[in-house]
């Protein structure tokens, strides 16, 4: 089982290894590619969405776009 | 080289201060309207240069040319001259934001595949700066290989750096795919060009390469977007485009984002300089508070709250002021007016349609004030972030919050807010729930019935049982609003899946210039367009409660009118005698078979329709019925009483109860009573659908509610 971004649960910093499912064209698109570091920032109150930042850019995803980004 | 005017189109990612350069090049020599048929805005506007006036397109920002959504779709389709009402652009304009270069080059290295004369703006490199960002424009130019210039807001130089550049346009159209596509990927394209996009759709040719890699990229074809023919074949030579990069070990879905970003990190590295990396920005501080857990919906409430005292403290004489210049007006026109039946339309008719128009216009200038400097100052976004785990469980969008808790103070400026909500869906069922908040205009209904039948009963020591039904019925609109889009979100067509990526951008200044701007276009937007529907509407309400004529007899009335119950009125006036015989009360007299188990009678009935105007016509229109004069100094007591003293001549008994009371007081919460609502939605929704399904199902579940309240009341 590969560590998803939604497994995470409090602020650190990752890096991207692969995206898969449905919206995954939209995220890569949005910079977000393997190989490129994220920091996970804050958990919006009921746990989701979540801000992260990308190539220097600050960025809010849900749940359903979370679990497509595989992290290491 | 631009001695005849050209079309030039300006492209960007969202945030990315496209509209302020827009309205710096522009000025107020700009349109504004909805693209026919769907709910973008469409903006163009004209500029001069050496004498020579050009035609400039804003496009909807867009991330991508791989649209997800239907702005997207348009700024595409303008770009590739499919959309019909759109000029193709002589030149591109691509606005990119200098601090976050990466991610807006991506757009940009797809529009430089389209074959089109293409200068890229380098915008906010005063804040690139702050951050430690420093590009270089002419490195980047060489890089990509078209013309780079780069701006700054606070630079006042920018409109001459652009028309500078402009001018200078010489070289010609950048040459596609300058991102250099791997070879397998390179061959896939040109198997997918050939084999299925020239010889069988109607997409033009410069588009050939953003469609072969979306067809690559998505293993689908969009059918509603191009012409074509042979659809297996179509699928087929994706199949194989898609086998030659699997072959070479490389993703199809994944090999042009990764190939582009590539290019991009190649082109940039040598053209920026970044110094304090990792340093926290102004915006991390803030965001550290503003999106926490705790303290974001605290800071997120008590900006809400002082924004909705700000409309209500803050319009209310604009108000009163509109308010009482279209009274004095009116009774200055019928005054000298000669008296006829033109005076009266254009006094009760005309002029009250267009004070019903103009008197919302406070409301919405404010509202759309505060909107426009939450979202010019990145915040708005915030705020979504902060409520969307809440909102989602009942079927809305983090964004719907501010326009609902508008709805409050008015359905209409609630309504045009939610053209921040991206996601169609999201956006039409926040619509369609909206007007359940009880808005200002119910204050007056609800304020003469709870004074008429509720008691004053003191309860738990500080509280009244009026207070508590007043309070009561504002939970009752927000309850029925959450689930109202619970259950709509049930029946809904998912329609198409639109991932929830946003953006939270930078802090900055807002723009004033941007906030003026589109206050003003709201205004302008709501008075033109929705002022047509409800001066229309006015005119046939004051039809159907001034015909046909009548005149009131000499002496007794009672035998002369036996439908008519006229028990509680000796001393009535000709005003009350012509509204009971027009039109709207034979409607009241008609209905009040319908409206009898909701505890309603015809007087009701007529008050009804009238209060189809605005609900607060309600009041007057009984203030009418029960002839009392406007002189009167309390109209409200005096109104009061009469309701409470009126006796049903059948039965003997009060014609208003306290079950009659409740059940008008549900009634008024849920019906969709109001002509102007139905007029902006028309606007907001390009289409008489909606409006109609929203008046149909809020009336329909006011009046099964109401019913449900007035048989439970009256037998308790």
């Amino acid at each position: 089982m590969s560590l998803k971004l939604a497994d995470i649960k409090e602020p650190k910093t990752v890096r991207v290894v692969n995206i898969a499912g449905a919206d995954a064209v939209r995220i890569l698109e949005m910079g977000i590619t393997p190989g490129v570091e994220l920091e996970i920032l804050r958990m919006a109150p009921l746990g989701f969405p979540i801000e992260i930042k990308v190539r220097g850019y600050l960025l809010s995803l849900r749940e359903a776009e979370a679990v497509c980004i595989e992290i290491e | 080289m631009n001695t005849s005017p050209i079309t030039i189109a300006l492209v960007g990612n969202p945030n990315t201060g496209k509209s302020t350069l827009f309205n710096a090049l522009t000025g107020l020599r700009q349109q504004i309207g909805n693209y026919p048929g769907i709910t973008v805005e469409r903006k163009i506007g004209t500029f001069n240069i050496d004498g020579i006036k050009h035609s400039i397109i804003d496009l909807p920002g867009a991330y991508s040319l791989n649209f997800k959504k239907i702005d997207e779709r348009i700024a595409y389709e303008t770009l590739i001259g499919t959309f019909e009402h759109e000029e193709t652009p002589d030149l591109v304009l691509i606005v990119a934001d200098a601090s976050n270069l990466d991610r807006n080059l991506y757009l940009a290295t797809q529009v430089m595949d389209l074959n089109l004369p293409t200068i890229l703006v380098l915008n906010m490199v005063d804040v690139a700066k702050e951050r430690g960002i420093t590009v270089n424009p002419e490195k980047l130019s060489d890089e990509l290989g078209i013309p780079v210039v780069s701006i700054s807001a606070k630079n006042t130089q920018c409109i001459d750096v652009i028309k500078q550049a402009i001018r200078d346009y010489e070289s010609p159209s950048p040459e596609p795919l300058a991102w250099k596509p791997s070879l397998p990927l390179r061959k896939a394209i040109t198997r997918m060009i050939d084999g299925w996009i020239k010889p069988h759709t109607k997409i033009p040719e410069k588009a050939y390469y953003i469609e072969a890699l979306r067809l690559i990229s998505e293993n689908d074809i969009k059918s509603d977007f191009y012409e074509f023919d042979n659809l297996e074949l179509g699928k087929q030579v994706i199949e194989e485009a898609r086998s030659i990069i699997e072959k070479s070990g490389g993703n199809p879905m994944a090999a042009e984002v990764l190939q582009r970003y590539n290019f991009i990190g190649d082109a940039t590295n040598p053209a920026t300089v970044k110094t304090k990396t990792g340093e926290r920005t102004l915006t991390d501080k803030i965001d550290a508070y503003v999106t926490h857990k705790v303290f974001g919906p605290i800071i997120f409430t008590m900006i809400l709250l002082l924004m909705f005292q700000a409309i209500f403290s803050w319009a209310t004489p604009f108000m009163d002021i509109i308010d009482l210049l279209f009274v004095e007006s009116g009774a200055w026109l019928s005054a000298t007016l000669p008296p006829g039946m033109l005076t009266d339309l254009l006094v009760d008719g005309v002029l009250a349609g267009l004070g019903g128009v103009i008197i919302f216009l406070p409301q919405i200038i404010f509202l759309f004030f505060f909107i426009y400097i939450l979202e010019g100052t990145g915040y708005m976004a915030r705020a979504a972030f902060v409520m969307d785990g809440f909102m989602t469980k009942v079927g809305l969008h983090g964004r719907s919050v501010a326009p609902l808790i508008s709805g409050f103070a008015c359905a209409i400026p609630g309504i045009m807010a939610t053209r921040t909500i991206e996601n169609w869906r999201d956006r039409i069922i926040t619509i369609m729930v909206l007007p359940f908040m009880a808005c200002s205009a119910r204050l007056p209904v609800y304020a003469l019935m709870i004074a008429a039948f509720i008691p004053a009963t003191k309860v738990l020591g500080i509280f009244t049982l009026q207070g508590i039904t007043f309070f009561a019925l504002y939970i009752f609109g927000i309850v029925m609003a959450l689930i109202a889009a619970f259950v709509m979100k049930r029946f809904f067509p998912a329609g198409e899946r639109t991932p929830f990526i946003m953006e939270l951008p930078s802090y900055k200044m807002p723009k004033w210039s941007v906030v003026f701007h589109n206050v003003f276009d709201r205004g302008k937007i709501f008075v033109t367009e929705a002022g047509k529907i409800i001066i229309a509407i006015s005119i046939v309400l004051w039809f159907l409660a001034s015909f046909p004529k009548v005149d009131m007899p000499v002496f007794d009335n009672q035998e002369t009118l036996p439908n008519v119950e006229t028990s509680f009125d000796a001393t009535e006036n000709a005003e009350s005698y012509q509204l009971k015989h027009s039109y709207a009360g034979q409607f009241g007299q008609i209905i009040e078979p319908v409206i009898s188990p909701l505890g309603f009678d015809w007087k009701i009935g007529i008050s009804l329709l009238t209060s189809f105007a605005a609900r607060e016509v309600m009041v007057g229109t009984l203030n009418t019925i029960y002839s009392i004069e406007a002189s009167d100094e309390d109209d409200i007591s005096t109104l009061k009483q009469k309701l409470i003293n009126d006796i049903n001549p059948k039965t003997g008994k009060p014609v208003y109860s306290i079950a009659t009371a409740i059940s008008l007081m549900i009634f008024f919460a849920l019906a969709m009573q109001c002509m102007s609502t139905i007029a902006i939605v028309r606007r907001e929704t390009n289409s008489w659908k909606w409006p109609l399904a929203m008046f149909t199902y809020m009336t329909a579940l006011a009046y099964i509610c109401s019913f449900i309240a007035f048989q439970l009341g009256s037998r308790l």
